[in-house]
């Protein structure tokens, strides 16, 4: 037992997937403790606001530039916001009046902004009016001074209240963040609903796993004795149990899934009900390969030793049956909790998983940047996360179960 | 076929019945894929008599022995247990059977729950026939008893799991658990698979030993038909699930009737013919 541990975790990908999956634990666990509250609570009015920081407004430009240890003057910051402010297409512009004009274009750096404002300024002449210029274009390069010159000369903010001046921020002042009363970090911005995408990924993540390992218990646990009376009893057990099974393979799960959740109403359906739905229709291939092992299983001398010391069936069903498929059962547990979260998404995304106003899940999210075309106005932070949150999770079970694989069956590692 | 014998094979014909079985068939599978395994054969085994089964591999033996366990079912024909039809049909009756009838299997490596102690087989005998309320010195004393007779020491065996023991140490173990058992039959198939020529003599002694102590009935297979000449009161020659011939050992064995049994006999290899090189061709070898 020891033995087979150790063997566990000398495996790469077992440890590699375990990693990931605690990595996710703890985050679920850590994260809400850090940023305590319910995960679909609406912080804010606007929809589908970009991944940032954001810092209020009004907090920012009442924090008074008089008192010089909390702000900065920096005077290159006119100049930054020229630079962004002035477009390639306009420098193009400036760069081919001066042309004209006849100025020397040896050495010019279209991006020093402050050299080719001063070149401009000294240059820019509204009367010139070369041959062949039409007054449309000397009203286009009028258009340019002028806005440029309005770039420039926009001095300072007078911050008033109630007709009294509260402060005057000149162009150059910075504020320190840390003093800003309201600051708002957003790693993922916000929904459709104006929620903290970041805060509903971790809770949703939570009701996901949570609905997954419901369902991959009660799969297993349903298979798993399914499995054992239909391959240890025989008989008529066996026919009635292969016979169920045997219907799901003909319908497949995932349309009686469908029927099952669309046939219970809405107010029944949380996370707990679809978790359990997932379980009773995805128990078959758990039972059948658990099936084909008790048979041949059962055969074995061991068992019927155990039969000779008259042993009684519960007896060699738990002592001599179980501890050799107990591997196995552990390997398929991880599948139907992986398949269990797959589930649960698939559903939510056409409409029939849990209905909840307090808890999100994986699923639903995606449900709400579909349905709110996420997607197609461009908020990938809506969406995206959410699917590399499924396939995390799913990789890391995937990884733990290969790794599982190859510790249990040696005889199928490369 | 003149080696010594260790016992005069006794004529049992007179003696109480103990398993009998009258045309008893069992196919395996249907259509295209159906075995006959076992194919109506009748057997009359006596209380305390040394009844060997000797067969080519696929002959039937172990199919016959599970049938007669009560581990299989058999397709057609009747077990008698004492002269009366056998009932095994609940789990009580079976557990009762099961009393007086063990074995002893081909595959000592498959015998065993590698999850289990070794222990705890022999503890299980111990609980069977009553001693579950002993004090554990008690247990403990009755298996050093039963391990030392085969030639084990339970002290070195004592915690250790199946896979640390050899496939001859596992098969002395099911016999130290057929003396704490003591059946009144006993089925042994290919009880001597695993071990060296001079060990097979020791536990063949050890079942001689219990067939006079206890009278047990012991049920031998084998594919060896020098071996059963060797020990056995009576001899069945087992063809594709048929008992080609059957009689006293050393009447069918010395005297064979059906071609069968001739071949078998031989093939036994002769040990001195084979190595003795005075007889080969150098010249044309
Ligand atoms: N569970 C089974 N299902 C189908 N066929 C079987 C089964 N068990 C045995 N057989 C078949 O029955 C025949 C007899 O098998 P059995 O094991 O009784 O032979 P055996 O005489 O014990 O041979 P060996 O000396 O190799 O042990 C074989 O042809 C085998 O293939
Ligand atoms: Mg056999």
């Amino acid at each position: 037992m020891k033995n087979t541990l150790r063997n566990i975790f000398h495996s790469g990908k077992f440890v590699a997937g375990f990693v990931i999956f605690v990595i996710l634990l703890v985050t679920i666990i850590v994260y809400p403790l850090i940023n305590p509250g319910s995960p679909l609570e609406q912080i804010g009015v606007g929809t589908f606001a970009k991944p940032g920081t954001y810092v209020s407004l009004y907090d920012a430009a009442k924090t008074s530039p008089d008192r010089e240890r909390e702000t900065l003057r920096l005077s290159d910051a006119d100049d930054k916001r020229l630079a962004k402010a002035l477009s390639d297409s306009d420098r193009v512009l400036m760069v081919e009046w001066l042309g004209l004009k006849g100025v020397d274009l040896e050495g010019i750096d279209y991006q020093d902004t402050e050299a080719l404002l001063e070149l401009w300024h000294e240059n820019y002449d509204s009367t010139f009016k070369p041959k062949g210029m039409t007054s449309a274009a000397q009203k286009k390069y009028k258009r340019l001074n002028d806005a440029l010159l309005d770039l420039q000369t926009g001095d300072n903010l007078t911050v008033m209240s109630e007709g009294e001046t509260l402060s005057t921020i000149k162009k150059t002042d910075y504020v320190n963040v840390g003093t800003v009363t309201n600051v708002k970090l957003l790693p993922l911005g916000t929904d459709n609903f104006g929620r903290d995408v970041l805060k509903e990924l971790v809770g949703a993540t939570k009701t996901s796993l949570g609905v997954g390992i419901v369902a991959g218990i009660v799969a297993t646990l349903l298979g798993l004795s399914m499995g054992l009376l239909s391959g240890y009893v025989g008989g008529i057990v066996d026919d009635f149990i292969m016979f169920i099974t045997n219907l799901f393979t003909v319908i497949p799960g995932f349309i009686l899934l469908i029927l099952i959740s669309y046939s219970i109403s809405q107010e029944y359906r949380g996370p707990a009900t679809v978790a359990a739905v997932i379980g009773f229709t995805s128990w078959p291939w758990t039972a059948r390969s658990v099936r084909s092992q008790v048979i041949s299983l059962r055969n074995r001398d061991h068992v019927n030793l155990s039969k000779l010391s008259g042993h009684s069936m519960l007896r060699i069903v738990v002592t001599d049956i179980l501890p050799y498929i107990a591997s196995y059962v552990v390997m398929a547990f991880i599948l139907q909790v992986s398949s269990g979260i797959l589930s649960e998404a698939q559903l939510s995304l056409l409409g029939l998983g849990p209905k909840t106003t307090t808890t999100p899940t994986l699923g639903l999210m995606m449900n709400w940047a579909m349905m709110y075309s996420a997607h197609t106005n461009g908020s990938w932070w809506a969406y995206f996360p959410v699917i590399l949150t499924i396939t995390l999770i799913s990789f890391s079970l995937n990884l733990m179960n290969t790794g599982l694989d190859q510790v249990f069956n040696p005889t199928l590692r490369d | 076929m003149n080696e010594d014998r260790i016992v005069a094979s006794k004529d049992f014909t007179n003696a109480p019945l103990c398993l009998s079985g009258r045309h008893v068939t069992k196919v395996f599978g249907f259509g295209d894929k159906k075995t006959i395994a076992v194919n109506d054969v009748s057997f009359d085994f006596h209380e305390g008599e040394f009844v060997s089964i000797v067969g080519e591999s696929g002959s039937g033996k172990t199919t016959l022995s599970k049938i007669l366990l009560g581990l299989l079912n058999h397709t057609e024909g009747e077990i008698l247990f004492q002269g009366q039809p056998r009932d095994i049909s609940t789990g009580k009756k079976r557990n009762a059977y099961w009393k007086g009838i063990q074995a002893i299997f081909q595959d000592p490596f498959s015998s065993y729950n590698s999850f289990h102690k070794i222990d705890a087989v022999l503890l299980d005998c111990i609980n069977m026939r009553g001693g579950k309320n002993l004090p554990m010195e008690k247990k403990i004393e009755m298996m050093t008893e039963a391990c030392s007779f085969v030639n084990l020491k339970f002290a070195e065996l004592t915690n250790k799991y199946p896979f640390e023991l050899s496939g001859g140490q596992m098969q002395r173990l099911m016999i130290a658990r057929i003396f704490l058992l003591k059946p009144k039959i006993l089925l042994a198939d290919e009880p001597t698979s695993m071990v060296d020529a001079c060990s097979r003599a020791t536990i063949l002694d050890m079942l001689l030993q219990l067939r006079d102590e206890i009278g047990m009935t012991i049920i031998f297979i084998t594919h060896d038909i020098g071996l059963a000449y060797y020990i056995s009161d009576t001899v069945y020659i087992m063809e594709h699930g048929k008992f080609v011939e059957y009689g006293k050992a050393d009447e069918v064995i010395l005297n064979p009737k059906a071609a069968y049994t001739k071949r078998l006999i031989s093939d036994v290899p002769k040990i001195h013919e084979e190595w003795d090189l005075s007889t080969v061709d150098l010249a044309n070898g």
